[in-house]
């Protein structure tokens, strides 16, 4: 019995992936391959899933499960991590790795670019090494072609000993072949791995000494590899081995001593551990070279001349960092000004609806006070939450899907990095923090791509400095009352996107000043190896940029706004609502939280409707609205004039709006990315220093710029 | 003959190298590897970020942006 023959009952790694098969005899297929091949989009176009897929080296951060029919037999096909090596330098590669191993799929599909793949080889040798049961995939054969590399795939079949088939997974040329391949592989019986690659003389030696051994305790099947691995003394795939077997395999007799034999036969020959770990990976390196030779041809040497000659301009000294904020500047503009008019025209809909819906209930006699707490309640928060939220999404993360499509956002870590190195942070911080403005929820789950554990978590509490979709519409709205006022017409969008772009600038400038107190303080550590591939520009697919940022993140998001916005609703309506003596609870509750809360150039109100806002940071300025008209549920002005009326009325100040939108970028994360948070880290610990750092940073700030005004009596 | 071998982060832009020697160890000298980083492997150095740091070099067909920490590491001989 071999291992990937045992039977997968109980974790055998804590981040095993769970099959659901859908049909018993579903075969189970692995997709593997470098980041940004198009395995995700060949996923969707064999699934058609909406997976989503983006033009930046780790992209799959979660495994995506999908089935398919083809001749009438159910596949599951599974979305491994994008990685560069199975040998198991990060959890990627790890869960990777131990699944193509233990997890017994029934077929491996390697996809590899066929504009690079030479590099790619090295992962498809790799994976060689432990299963047969393999299919190459040699994708993006378009871009090949238009960069003029030829590739011989028939070649590659001979020399790697397998199906190789050339796909154009954007356009679905070539699925129907490669599913054909998939069936015929899954029906099939599994063989033995092969000699795919053959080591110096010493390493083979040391291999023979201890595979038959090995073979005693699971199997035949891949007997070679594991021992290829023990002598390597690959800890992470030992413990993965003994997870599975249950027993600690170094402890088998036989095994331990034909190891101390072979470690004797290599150390005769003067090959250490690191030694061995070059020789074994350079061997796979040069075998890659050489199919690379012999299988592709390149017509045009220069074939990479026009993404150099893109890359000199924006990742340049004098326009790299301008060119960006320029770009930045630009989405939030298009996202501010598109988003006027069909906010207007939504919330004029939804409370359209609302007097629709309360006539009826009236109508059907309903009781009043349930009437009330539905429709201005729970009703009123959820038509405020979509009508504020979904048109700056709509057009938000189009944009930025484009961008990241486009392949721009790795140059933007690129051209960043030097400034995450001198806050002892890791330069895909950038990218996290480009999810974040989207939300930060999935700028914590992007996290992932950062494959330290130290700068990861400082990418994981710092990414709520950066505001989300749902604290834009807050700043906008501030931004215009109090700051762009004084202009009109395009002028006042343009000074708002500008100041827009500025208060981001701020929060980036932030994140960095706490990432680099972090690391020097709670996460003390050297810096981790840093390498960033600068994957080749793409053409967007335009119209499905559009369609999946819409439905894979704009309904997305927007979906987990509601399922909090309506208990929040709720729960504010009761607040407001239910009197004890003369006063609201929500009343109570702002006077108390006055005093504090006038130290950092707030009032209770809002420190209040911050706090209520824990579930969706976009109710805050309804709320603040509500408590001070005093009325008992969620309120919508006609226009910006009415509520900076409203606002100044109420005693706010310039003073006020700055910490309002201050503490609005650094207050504490909001409930979803919270329990995000907790899921990620797995630790209440870090959970809980992620709330406490913006929170103390925000209030500190606050505080010393209000303190600093008022003894200055500029306000 | 002497042969002028210096670290990889002195390599100017546009010009091709190939790596003599890896002096960086654990984790860091396991990505190299890993990106394909070998005795013999031809580089080249292709474009520096706004502050100057990290490079992109060109390696074995990716381009794969390196710190100077790294790059230091990376023994190289120009051809």
């Amino acid at each position: 019995m071999g291992i990937k023959k045992l039977s997968m009952v109980s974790a055998f790694s804590e981040n095993q992936l769970i099959i659901e098969k859908k049909c018993p005899d579903d075969k189970i297929v692995a997709l593997a391959g470098n980041p940004n091949v198009g395995k995700s989009t060949l996923f969707n176009n064999l699934t058609g899933l909406n997976q989503h897929t983006g033009n930046w080296p780790g992209k799959t951060v979660t495994n995506a499960q999908g089935r398919f029919l083809h001749k009438g037999k159910g596949f599951i096909l599974v979305d491994l991590p994008g990685i560069y090596s199975l040998m198991a330098n990060s959890v990627e590669e790890e869960v990777a790795r131990d699944f193509i191993c233990f997890g017994d799929p029934d077929a491996t599909v390697i996809v590899a670019d066929a504009t690079c793949l030479e590099r790619n080889l090295n992962l498809v040798l790799q994976t060689l090494e432990i299963t047969n049961n393999a299919i190459l995939c040699v994708n993006l054969l378009d871009e090949a072609k238009n960069k003029k590399i030829n590739i011989d795939l028939k070649e590659l079949a001979k020399q790697l000993g397998i199906p190789v088939v050339g796909t154009c997974a954007r356009d679905g040329r070539g699925l129907n072949e490669l599913m054909d391949e998939v069936y015929n592989l899954a029906m099939k019986k599994p063989s033995k791995a092969g000699y795919i690659i053959k080591y110096d003389k010493p390493i083979e030696e040391a291999i023979s000494i201890l595979e038959p051994s090995i073979k005693k305790v699971i199997g035949d099947y891949n007997s070679r590899w594991v021992a290829l691995k023990l002598l390597d003394g690959d800890k992470t795939l030992i413990n993965s081995i003994n997870q599975f077997l249950k027993k600690d395999i170094l402890e088998e007799i036989e095994i331990a001593e034909k190891m101390q034999l072979a470690r004797e036969v290599l150390i005769n020959s003067g090959i250490d551990n690191n030694l061995f770990r070059d020789k074994v990976v350079s061997r796979i390196v040069m075998r890659a070279e050489e199919i690379s030779r012999k299988a592709v041809s390149y017509e045009n040497e220069l074939y990479n001349l026009r993404d150099r000659k893109i890359d000199r301009i924006i990742t340049s000294k004098g326009f790299g960092i301008p060119i960006m904020l320029v770009l930045l500047g630009f989405v939030f503009w298009l996202t501010i000004i598109g988003a006027n008019y069909p906010s207007q025209l939504l919330s004029d809909g939804l409370f359209w609806l609302e007097g629709r819906l309360y006539r009826l209930l009236t109508a059907i006699n309903f009781p009043a006070a349930l009437k009330s707490l539905l429709v201005e309640g729970v009703y009123r928060t959820l038509a405020w939450v979509i009508s504020v939220m979904l048109p700056p999404m709509a057009i938000f993360f189009p944009l930025f899907s484009l961008l990241e499509d486009l392949g721009y956002l790795p140059r933007v870590a690129f051209n960043l990095d030097n400034f995450f190195k001198k806050a002892c942070a890791h330069g895909k911080q950038a990218l996290t923090m480009c999810m974040g403005f989207g939300c930060n929820a999935a700028g914590v789950v992007g996290c992932r791509i950062i494959d330290s554990p130290r700068e990861r978590l400082i990418a994981i509490i710092t990414n709520t400095f950066v505001p989300c979709n749902g604290r834009f519409p807050t700043l906008i709205t501030t931004i215009a009352i109090f700051f762009a006022g004084y202009f009109s017409g395009a002028l006042r969008s343009l000074v708002s996107a500008f100041l827009l772009t500025m208060l981001i600038v701020f929060s980036v400038v932030m994140t960095l000043l706490l990432s680099r107190i972090l690391s020097k303080t709670i996460l003390k550590g050297l810096p981790s190896s840093f390498t960033l591939e600068l994957p080749p520009y793409r053409k967007p697919q335009i119209g499905k940029v559009i369609t999946r940022s819409i439905f894979d993140r704009t309904l997305f998001v927007l979906g987990r706004a509601v399922i909090v916005a309506a208990p929040a609703g709720l729960i504010i309506w009761l607040m407001a609502n239910i009197t004890i003596g003369d006063a609201s609870i929500l009343s109570y509750c702002a006077r108390f939280l006055d005093p504090p809360a006038r130290l950092i150039g707030l009032d209770g109100y809002i420190l209040t409707a911050f706090i209520l806002g824990f579930p969706a940071n976009e109710i805050v300025i309804p709320i603040i609205i509500m408590s001070y008209m005093s009325q008992g549920s969620l309120m919508e002005l006609e226009n910006l004039y009415q509520l900076g009326e409203l606002l100044r009325n109420n005693g706010w100040t310039w003073l006020t709006a700055v910490c309002f939108v201050i503490f609005s970028l650094m207050h504490w994360p909001c409930g979803t990315t919270f329990l995000t948070i907790k899921k990620e880290t797995q630790s209440w610990k870090w959970t809980i220093i992620s709330f406490l750092v913006p929170a103390i940073t925000g209030t500190l700030v606050c505080f010393v710029i209000t303190t600093a005004v008022r003894l200055l009596r500029i306000v | 003959m002497e042969r002028n071998i210096f670290p990889l982060n002195y390599l100017p832009l546009g010009k091709k190298a190939r790596v003599r020697d890896l002096i960086s160890s654990g984790s860091t000298r396991r990505r190299m590897l890993d990106l394909g980083i070998i005795s013999n492997t031809e580089v080249e150095a292709l474009q520096k970020s706004p502050s100057g740091d990290p490079v992109a070099y060109r390696i074995r067909g990716a381009v794969i942006a390196l710190r100077s920490e790294e790059a230091s590491q990376i023994l190289v001989e120009e051809i």
